[in-house]
């Protein structure tokens, strides 16, 4: 049994039913992270005074990964330029270009969870506080040794902009210290919002770049039965990924640079 | 004389391949991608969680009106089952809340809505539209899977250590992530996963109705249950994914130790919490109520579709107003994204902010009573058929009127104070979703079975059923407007007991013994209730073998496409694809044979 219009579009809406479904389905991802754009204001505004950190995020690496997904906007459109151009070699490459980017920005994120999860905050048992990364192998059961600097206040944890470059090797017996917790979700509700925010969209980047490996592998067959129908389907996944760059133009400025 | 006026488009000629080629069993009544087999799907788990929510209530009814006696004939049952929670049969709190949380999740997410609009939309849209299926069919078979499956998970969280979630249907935090037990995390998942087939299901419908009208089927053409499913499916789509959002970060708070909801210097039975605090309360309040709200029209807006069917079948004449309804249903769908925060007036949200939302909470009553009237207009000169299925869709009209009447000393702050919370907002919303949505589905449910199985339901059982309901329902929920001005709180597990003149005589302001005595004189109505519906189970499953067959495919001379079709349809529907010449309810036409006019008969070129 056939369904209509879910090749060619439909003469009075100009649309095949997989494009219409896609708008549709991005409507309502609008809504998910407009959700949670919404939930950053509402957070943000109602944060109790100096509790919301600045600069916590690695600028350089942010603007990376939004170069890459800026590049990646381009190869896909390449990639449905080339079917409508019946031309299956340079879908391939194209394809290949944006499932590569998709994965190297996936790479860097991962590379910068990497780097928050291992930051701890100390407190000591005299008040002191300090901060860094975690030297793995060189701390033992009875001290930790961190690569970071100490502070007097916790306030100034909030600034992460200026601290970088006096970071020097501290180690700590663990009699002395208090407590002791990583830069996780739970650490507090900037890195909470963060790690959630940048998980989906990783989710999302994710989904994309499985769909985009079944389109340049086993997906392609269906060039060689209905390229038109293979084409849409290029189409509307680049609808998709055109929109998870998208809301990264939003996480970017609004997580890194704010 | 009756001129086709479409606008002249191609449209290609559609192939029609023959009916049901032979499947296997699972991939005809399991795996099916067809519509129909879906909605029946649909149909007949959400009928089941329909009657297991309602048998959760009835629990709890004997818990109120009997506080900390054993709950006769089942109480063992549910010690075996749940464990500590209801030892020796009597219903703790805990299981109180744990009945309560499930039976308003299972009834608005696993049982009205799925039948509302997974079976009802599922099965009539593409029908009534013409089309051979819905835009999507694959799309449509993990949809209601995925909705099994969150069923699934809602009911195995009764039987992990500690049990269901206890928080409300609504989760507030702190409380929904305090409760030290993981309900609520399998609630979140449960949901996480209905989100996503309501949000399938949406995306499907709308494009179905957009992509696959026949030709001639103007947007003006449609039936008005099309228009209603298509504005529900649009709240759907775009008022669940905050939900989604909230879900995650309340989950996030739950399993990640994050503090989205949770407030700076939280204590938790006496000591201070372990968290970042920095979070809001409120935030989950205006997410789940963004939702929640246009949720409510979700509910309401396919009922009023089934009834504006049934009548103008059963009245023999056009809807009055159709062109008004279409658009009351188009400006309500849009207004219910700017009124959630009227379920919040008390939690100190601010004033300014409660004007505005009064305000629109008042203006959205406008088209709700534009669509009451012109249905009863509608009657005004009919040539009225009366048997079940219209008898179900006439006591809608005042049921929901009291629903919504009731509503409005609800939407205004300064009343609100004294109503919030009580049994008041039980009395409103359940008139408006129990004898308003549920009696519509009834009418649907007696209205369309001919169409599923070629016949029909017994007239008689039929009537015995809607009377009963009728005065059960209304003996259940009328007491509880009084109860609610009374004073007397929802959510209590002891039905009031410690806040009443039995407990402490002579203080003033207590719930008095009349009021309190209504909780036993409800029980036994709701009990009524109950029973009132064992006519109705043992009707459908005997009707289904057994019953009067119909004769012909249009046993209601009915005008809309869907029963243009074989009886039951095939697979694909049509036998070939229809063209459609006229509006929806050409009724009560004297110059053609019969009384009415299908949308799909050519025009007569005869000389007038
Ligand atoms: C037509 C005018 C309506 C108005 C003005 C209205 C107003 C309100 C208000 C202000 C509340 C909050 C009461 C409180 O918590 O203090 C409320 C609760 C509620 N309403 Fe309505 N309503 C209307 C129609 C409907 C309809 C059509 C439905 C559903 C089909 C509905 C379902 C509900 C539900 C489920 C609640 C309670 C939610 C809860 O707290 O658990 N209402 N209504
Ligand atoms: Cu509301």
């Amino acid at each position: 049994m056939e369904i209509a219009y879910t090749v060619h579009a439909r003469p009075d809406t100009g649309v095949y039913n997989a494009k219409l479904g896609m708008w549709l389905f991005l409507a309502s991802e609008v809504m998910l992270f407009g959700g949670l754009f919404s939930a950053y204001v509402f957070l943000r505004v109602g944060a109790p005074p100096d509790t919301w950190p600045q600069g916590w995020l690695n600028v350089p690496l942010g603007t990376l990964n939004t170069l890459l997904l800026a590049a990646s906007a381009v190869t896909t459109f390449l990639a449905w330029a080339a079917c409508k151009a019946r031309r299956l070699d340079q879908f391939k490459l194209h394809t290949g270009l944006t499932l590569l980017l998709g994965c190297i920005f996936l790479g860097i994120k991962g590379y910068e969870y990497h780097d928050k999860w291992t930051h701890y905050e100390l407190r000591l048992k005299d008040g002191r506080i300090a901060e860094g990364h975690l030297v793995g192998p060189k701390s033992t059961a009875e001290a930790v040794v961190l690569k970071g600097r100490w502070v007097e206040d916790r306030r100034q944890l909030l600034d992460g902009r200026r601290s970088r470059g006096t970071w020097q090797e501290l180690t700590i017996p663990r009699a002395d210290i208090d407590r002791m917790q990583n830069y996780a979700p739970r650490h507090n509700t900037f890195l909470a919002i963060y790690y959630t925010m940048t998980g989906l969209h990783g989710l999302h980047v994710l989904g994309g770049v499985v769909v985009f490996a079944y389109l340049w592998g086993p997906g392609s067959r269906l060039w060689h039965v209905d390229p038109e129908h293979f084409t849409n389907r290029v189409e509307v996944a680049g609808l998709f990924w055109h929109f998870v760059d998208l809301v990264w133009i939003f996480l970017f400025p609004v997580l890194y640079l704010s | 004389m009756v001129q086709a006026t479409t606008r002249s488009i191609e449209f290609p000629a559609r192939e029609f391949h023959g009916p049901a080629h032979a499947t296997g069993f699972w991939r005809t009544y399991v795996f099916s991608t067809d519509h129909k087999v879906i909605g029946i799907q649909y149909g007949l788990t959400a009928l089941c969680f329909l009657l297991l929510g309602f048998f959760l209530i009835l629990a709890m009814r004997w818990q109120i009106a009997h506080p900390g006696e054993p709950i006769p004939l089942v109480g063992w049952f549910l010690e075996k089952v749940l464990g500590s929670p209801a030892s020796r049969g009597i219903m703790s709190p805990d299981l109180y809340n744990m009945f309560g949380a499930m039976h308003g999740t299972i009834m608005v997410f696993l049982a009205i809505v799925p039948l509302a609009v997974g079976a009802f939309g599922n099965y009539l849209v593409p029908l009534m539209i013409g089309a051979n299926d819905m835009a999507f069919p694959r799309l449509n078979m993990i949809s209601y899977q995925l909705y099994f499956l969150g069923g699934v998970v809602m009911l195995a969280s009764f039987l992990i250590p500690g049990g269901a979630a206890q928080a409300g249907w609504t989760s507030y935090s702190p409380l929904a992530t305090v409760i030290p037990t993981d309900g609520q995390t399998f609630w979140l998942i449960g949901m996480v996963l209905l989100i996503t087939s309501s949000l399938l299901g949406s995306i499907n419908i709308i494009t179905t109705i957009v992509q696959l009208r026949a030709p001639g089927l103007t947007w003006m053409r449609l039936p008005f249950f099309v228009w209603a499913q298509l504005a529900a499916s649009f709240l759907l789509l775009l008022a669940f994914p905050p939900l989604e959002a909230a879900g995650i970060m309340q989950l996030m708070d739950k399993v990640a130790g994050t503090s989205f909801f949770l407030p700076t210097g939280l204590a938790v039975g006496g000591a201070t919490a372990q968290i970042s605090g920095g979070g809001s309360p409120l935030l989950w309040q205006h997410l789940f109520w963004f939702l929640a709200h246009p949720e409510v029209y979700v509910l309401i807006l396919p009922a009023m579709g089934i009834v504006a069917e049934v009548l103008a079948n059963n009245i023999r004449k056009p809807l009055w107003g159709y062109r008004t309804m279409v658009y009351a249903v188009l400006t309500l769908s849009f207004l219910s994204f700017i009124v959630w925060a009227h379920h919040m007036y008390l939690t100190g949200m601010g004033t300014r902010i409660s004007t505005f939302f009064q305000t629109t909470t008042i203006i959205i009553s406008i088209p709700s009573v534009i669509l009451l009237t012109c249905l009863l207009m509608s009657l005004w000169g009919g040539s009225i058929r009366i048997h079940t299925p219209m008898l179900f869709a006439l006591a809608f009209l005042p049921m929901f009127g009291i629903g919504g009447l009731t509503g409005l000393p609800l939407g205004f702050a300064a009343s609100d104070i004294q109503l919030h919370d009580t049994y008041y907002v039980i009395g409103h919303f359940h008139y408006v979703v129990a004898p308003g949505t549920i009696f519509a589905l009834f009418a649907g449910i007696y209205h369309w079975f001919p169409k599923l199985t070629g016949r029909r339901m017994n007239e008689f059982w039929g009537r015995v059923h809607f009377w009963c309901s009728f005065l059960f329902m209304n003996a259940v929920f009328l007491p509880m407007f009084a109860q609610g001005f009374a004073g007397m709180l929802r959510r209590m597990a002891d039905g009031g007991l410690s806040y009443s003149a039995r407990i402490s005589p002579g203080v003033e302001g207590t719930l008095s013994d009349f009021i309190l005595g209504l909780n036993n004189y409800i029980l036994w109505a709701a009990v009524g209730l109950g029973l009132a519906q064992l006519p109705f189970i043992i009707n459908l499953f005997w009707s289904i073998w057994r019953g009067e067959r119909v004769q012909g495919d249009n046993p209601w001379q009915a005008t809309t496409l869907e029963w243009q079709t074989p009886t039951p349809p095939p697979h694909g529907n049509f036998l070939r694809l229809p063209q459609v010449y006229r509006g929806p309810y050409e009724y009560g036409r004297l110059d053609e044979d019969g009384d009415y006019l299908p949308q799909d008969r050519p025009p007569v070129a005869h000389t007038r």
